[in-house]
């Protein structure tokens, strides 16, 4: 059985291509993603992304827990409100899932998890919480607008209330606030400014009809995965699993090893570490016509590595991807296109910032 | 869905095929078959004096989301390509059965065409996939 947001009649009256994305009937695009994208690198779009799974831990033990379950390390929030993304790895040091978690009280924290993933983050968060006394209850009653693009939070805060406006506007980057029934974080999955909005399901319809009103162009999943590639972030499942660890999946910059912290995969990490990492994940850019997909082969002068995520940049014009190669490749490397060996560039991530390319990309 | 003009046949596949007066054929991929693959962005063409065999890919059309061989419905020597398809590839999504053509073929053997689609049939068989 398909699963619906609550703004699934939305997406359809407004003409939405839909599919089934991990169980859930999403908006692929309303009539064109390359416009939806470029709506959210020059101006303001909206994605549902109501299907993620937020949980809420509370308990006074609850940053302890936190600093056991986490690669990233949660004293690095200090001040409610403030989020950080880490990724939650099993002993092995394979990533379960990552996530963002938000400080909101010292016996309150809230994680968004990947929809695809529910099942398996909730078995797991709860298991691991016990020892703790945390509580861990999944908020199915609340919805999530993503609101992204230069222009995105003054459209989106044109909606609030006079106070809360004020507040909204002065939220620094990766920082949550409560308002008008709302919680609302700079965050999101674009690259662009913006906000990721948690709204009561029961006003969710009422708030997108809004945003509508205010000039945020609908975008759907086809887009956020174009804008979340350009902006160098990693895609559950396609860029790293449980068989992956953070240092195969460009993902080192999110664990935290400083301190004696004994958090769950830390051995495992050490160890391969220590051993030495053969394969590394990097960027590419083709310069050549076609597109970069997931699966390609990818050819280098230390052996062969695969497209993780890959498609065409409507910023760059051009494909990108992310690869996992051997960490000795030199120059040279290739994609295998329908066997055709087309040359392609290493390059840094993110590919887009601030809606413009990278220097040299 | 857009009117499918009455002078097209097609293939199953999604190829649509335009018998000219001079005994050529003109082949693009149909306004459904654009709407599946969503926003155009890449169009690898044959070359010109290729030979089409009836079935078989003649070329390649990339969306963002997906790649898809496009079939040659009848077999000829390649005298054209619609090389403006190489800067804008999304002319097949604003004009599949006009500006978005891709090559054109030489008839080799016009029983081929007996085997194909006329737009009633075509429409209906669109019609059935979306159930």
């Amino acid at each position: 059985m398909t699963r619906k947001t609550i703004l699934n009649e939305s997406h359809r009256a407004l003409g939405a291509k839909m599919v089934d994305f991990g169980g859930w009937d999403m908006p692929l695009n309303y009539g064109s993603q390359i416009e939806e994208h470029h709506a959210v690198r020059r101006d303001a779009g909206m994605f549902d992304v109501s299907h993620m799974t937020v949980v809420d831990l509370r308990g006074a033990r609850t940053r302890e827990f936190l600093r056991h379950l986490l690669a990233n390390d949660v004293d690095k929030l200090k001040k409610p409100g403030k989020a950080l993304y880490s990724c939650m790895l099993n002993e092995q040091g394979g990533v379960i899932d990552d996530l963002i978690v938000y400080f909101v009280a010292e016996d309150f924290f809230r994680t968004v998890v990947n929809a695809a993933t529910r099942d398996k983050d909730l078995d797991w968060i709860t298991r691991q919480a016990q020892p703790f006394g945390v509580e861990v209850s999944e908020r199915r009653d609340l919805a999530m607008i993503a609101v992204q693009g230069p222009n995105a939070r003054s459209r989106a805060a044109s909606l609030f209330t006079p106070e809360v406006a004020v507040q909204a506007l002065k939220l620094g980057k990766f920082v949550a606030m409560q308002g008008d029934g709302l919680f609302i974080a700079r965050t999101g999955y674009t690259g662009e400014d913006g906000f990721e909005i948690m709204v009561d399901e029961g006003a969710a319809v009422d708030l997108w009809n809004r945003l509508l009103g205010a000039g945020v162009k609908p975008a759907g999943l086809g887009a956020r995965d174009t804008l979340r590639l350009e902006a160098g972030m990693n895609l559950y499942g396609q860029d790293m699993d449980e068989t992956i660890t953070p240092w195969e999946a460009g993902l080192a910059w999110t664990v935290a090893l400083g301190g004696e912290r004994d958090f769950i995969g830390r051995a495992a990490l050490e160890a391969t570490r220590a051993a030495g990492v053969e394969r590394v994940m990097v960027g590419i850019i083709m310069d050549e016509k076609g597109v970069l997909r997931h699966g390609q082969t990818v050819l280098t002068d230390a052996g062969n590595g695969e497209v993780l995520s890959g498609t065409f940049s409507p910023t760059l014009g051009k494909a990108i991807a992310f690869v996992r190669i051997p960490a000795a490749a030199g120059e040279g490397v290739r994609v295998d296109i329908r066997g055709r060996e087309v040359p392609v560039r290493l390059a840094g991530v993110p590919f887009v910032r601030d809606g413009q390319a990278v220097a040299g990309n | 869905m857009k009117e499918i003009p009455g002078d097209l046949m097609f293939l199953k596949s999604h190829e649509w095929v335009r018998v000219e007066d001079n005994g050529t054929a003109t082949v693009g991929i149909s306004d459904h078959a654009q709407e599946l693959l969503g926003d155009l962005v890449y169009v690898e063409l044959p070359n010109v004096g290729d030979t089409a065999q009836a079935g078989t890919a003649a070329a390649v059309v990339e969306s963002v989301k997906a790649a898809s061989d496009v079939y040659a419905p009848v077999s000829g020597e390649i005298v054209a390509v619609n090389d403006a398809l190489a800067d804008k590839p999304e002319t097949i999504n604003e004009d599949a059965y006009g500006d978005g053509w891709i090559f054109v073929v030489k008839l080799s053997d016009r029983d081929e065409l007996q085997e194909l689609l006329d737009p009633d049939a075509y429409a209906e068989l669109v019609e059935n996939e979306d159930d």
